[in-house]
């Protein structure tokens, strides 16, 4: 982390924060304060990753952290330093869809979208730890995900239904 | 919802950390994971001028046995969650941690971060507080410990002076002939918010499955995780999974309360459900439970 002697004392002073975000290294000055939902947004213009909350309830701005879902809102972007992100931007870097996004449109997993980027990568480390999950598991695993639109039946569906596409894939 | 604007500085080292703490006076906070402490920044609870950054600071994240199981401040709570040794030594802690927020907030989320932080509702104080656990702590005159029931003082509030650094939490050892009993229970208005009432048991038994010695501690009931002592008195000599005794034990727990009433659930309802709670988890912590045997 670049930080000069004179700058060392001074709140406002701004630094260099270098990250890979879905496999594109990129570097910004920043201030200290700068939360990783913001530097993802307004530094490097991924909007993909929503901010609902803005304190850890809601779940949107779920991104993953050196392989490990984390909530970019109570993450300040100087603790990162360093580090490999993904968003959701690094789903479907192609023409088609992620098979969980796929799932989610068929089976009606999002309504207007706004929680969606959070559930899609919450989804992804769900199906990596536990490939063929029972509802129940679902069901917990996203209970840090808020859905004010399809009241989850059609989320539950759409991870069943991206665990059954991702073990044929 | 973005925090004021503070220095940001990083910990080399546990003496480096404590070294700052002490230039930067009472208008510094350790940021560790940061899960706490950033809502509050966010909503500008909190507003440090400066923050001194353990998160990355070397040695203070292992999880190791040698006699007592040694936790490091900063291990991740889903790294906590995950051990295998934390499950052999202390199955009470992987219990708890099951009900402590969601997978996105334990990933980051510190095991000494929570304990730190003294929220009166959260579960580790009291799953600590039922273990017997000892906190370890640096300052500027060394090394000293505290033990759990001694370390939560109020709401948000540790016997940590301002100077001085959570560096290791430490559960003494059971002899491996020993039979034991944990279970943490609690009830919470959605599964990972904060909990309404919870309650953690720790049972020793001997050979015909009596109970030998009782732990029992609620969180959420008062300005600091409660142990139960005159349930844990009452329990002593009778049949783990008896039904009376859990139930006798259920309303000695919360005789005397005066929880909180908020938002979220009335003091009367709080003294219900830490009389029920009480009595489910002695009762799953029974070997003779389905999943019971620890």
């Amino acid at each position: 982390m670049a930080i000069d002697a004179s700058s060392r004392h001074d709140p406002t002073a701004r630094r260099v924060v270098s990250v890979v975000v879905n496999g594109e290294p990129h570097s910004a000055l920043v201030e200290s304060r700068l939360l990783l939902s913001d530097f993802l947004r307004h530094e490097l213009g991924l909007t993909g990753t929503h901010v609902g909350c803005e304190h850890g309830v809601c779940g949107a701005c779920t991104v993953s952290i050196d392989g490990q879902i984390a909530r970019s809102c109570t993450t300040l972007a100087v603790q990162v330093d360093g580090a490999e992100i993904r968003t959701v931007e690094g789903m479907a870097p192609g023409e088609e869809l992620h098979p969980i996004q796929q799932a989610f449109r068929r089976q009606h997993g999002l309504q207007c979208g706004f929680c969606t980027p959070g559930f899609l990568i919450t989804v992804e480390a769900l199906l990596r730890e536990i490939p063929d999950p029972s509802e129940e598991q679902i069901r917990e695993y996203l209970s840090g995900n808020v859905c004010r639109c399809t009241g989850y039946v059609g989320i539950v569906a759409a991870v069943r239904e991206a665990a059954d596409l991702m073990r044929e894939a | 919802m973005k925090p004021a604007p503070f220095v940001h500085l990083s910990a080399g080292s546990i003496d480096e950390a404590v070294a700052l703490l002490l230039e930067h006076g009472d208008d510094v906070k350790i940021l560790a994971g940061g899960q706490s402490l950033v809502p509050l920044m966010n909503m500008r609870l909190a507003q440090p001028a400066v923050l001194v950054d353990i998160g990355r600071t070397p040695g203070l994240d292992a999880i190791a046995v040698d006699g007592a199981l040694r936790i490091g401040a900063t291990a991740r709570q889903s790294a906590v969650l995950r051990s295998p040794a934390v499950a052999a030594a202390a199955p009470l802690l992987t219990d708890a941690l099951q009900w402590v927020s969601h997978p996105a907030i334990r990933n980051r989320g510190t095991f000494g971060g929570s304990v730190a932080h003294a929220d009166a509702a959260a579960e580790l104080p009291s799953a600590l507080l039922a273990l017997d656990a000892e906190m370890v702590a640096r300052g500027p005159q060394g090394e000293r410990t505290i033990p759990a029931g001694d370390f939560f003082v109020t709401y948000f509030t540790s016997a940590l002076e301002e100077d001085e650094v959570l560096t290791e939490v430490r559960v003494p050892p059971r002899s491996p002939a020993e039979r034991t009993g944990a279970k943490f229970l609690e009830i919470a208005r959605r599964h990972g918010d904060f909990a309404l009432v919870g309650v953690a048991v720790s049972l020793s038994l001997d050979a015909e499955d009596a109970i030998a010695g009782a732990r029992v501690a609620l969180c959420g009931v008062a300005d600091v995780p409660l142990r139960a002592r005159a349930a844990e008195a009452a329990l002593v000599g009778t049949r783990a999974g008896d039904v009376a005794a859990a139930t006798e034990a259920g309303r000695l727990a919360a005789e005397g309360l005066e929880p909180p009433s908020d938002v979220h659930a009335s003091a009367r309802y709080r003294v219900d459900a830490a009389t029920t709670l009480v009595r489910r988890a002695l009762l799953a912590a029974s070997p003779t439970a389905p999943g019971g045997e620890r």
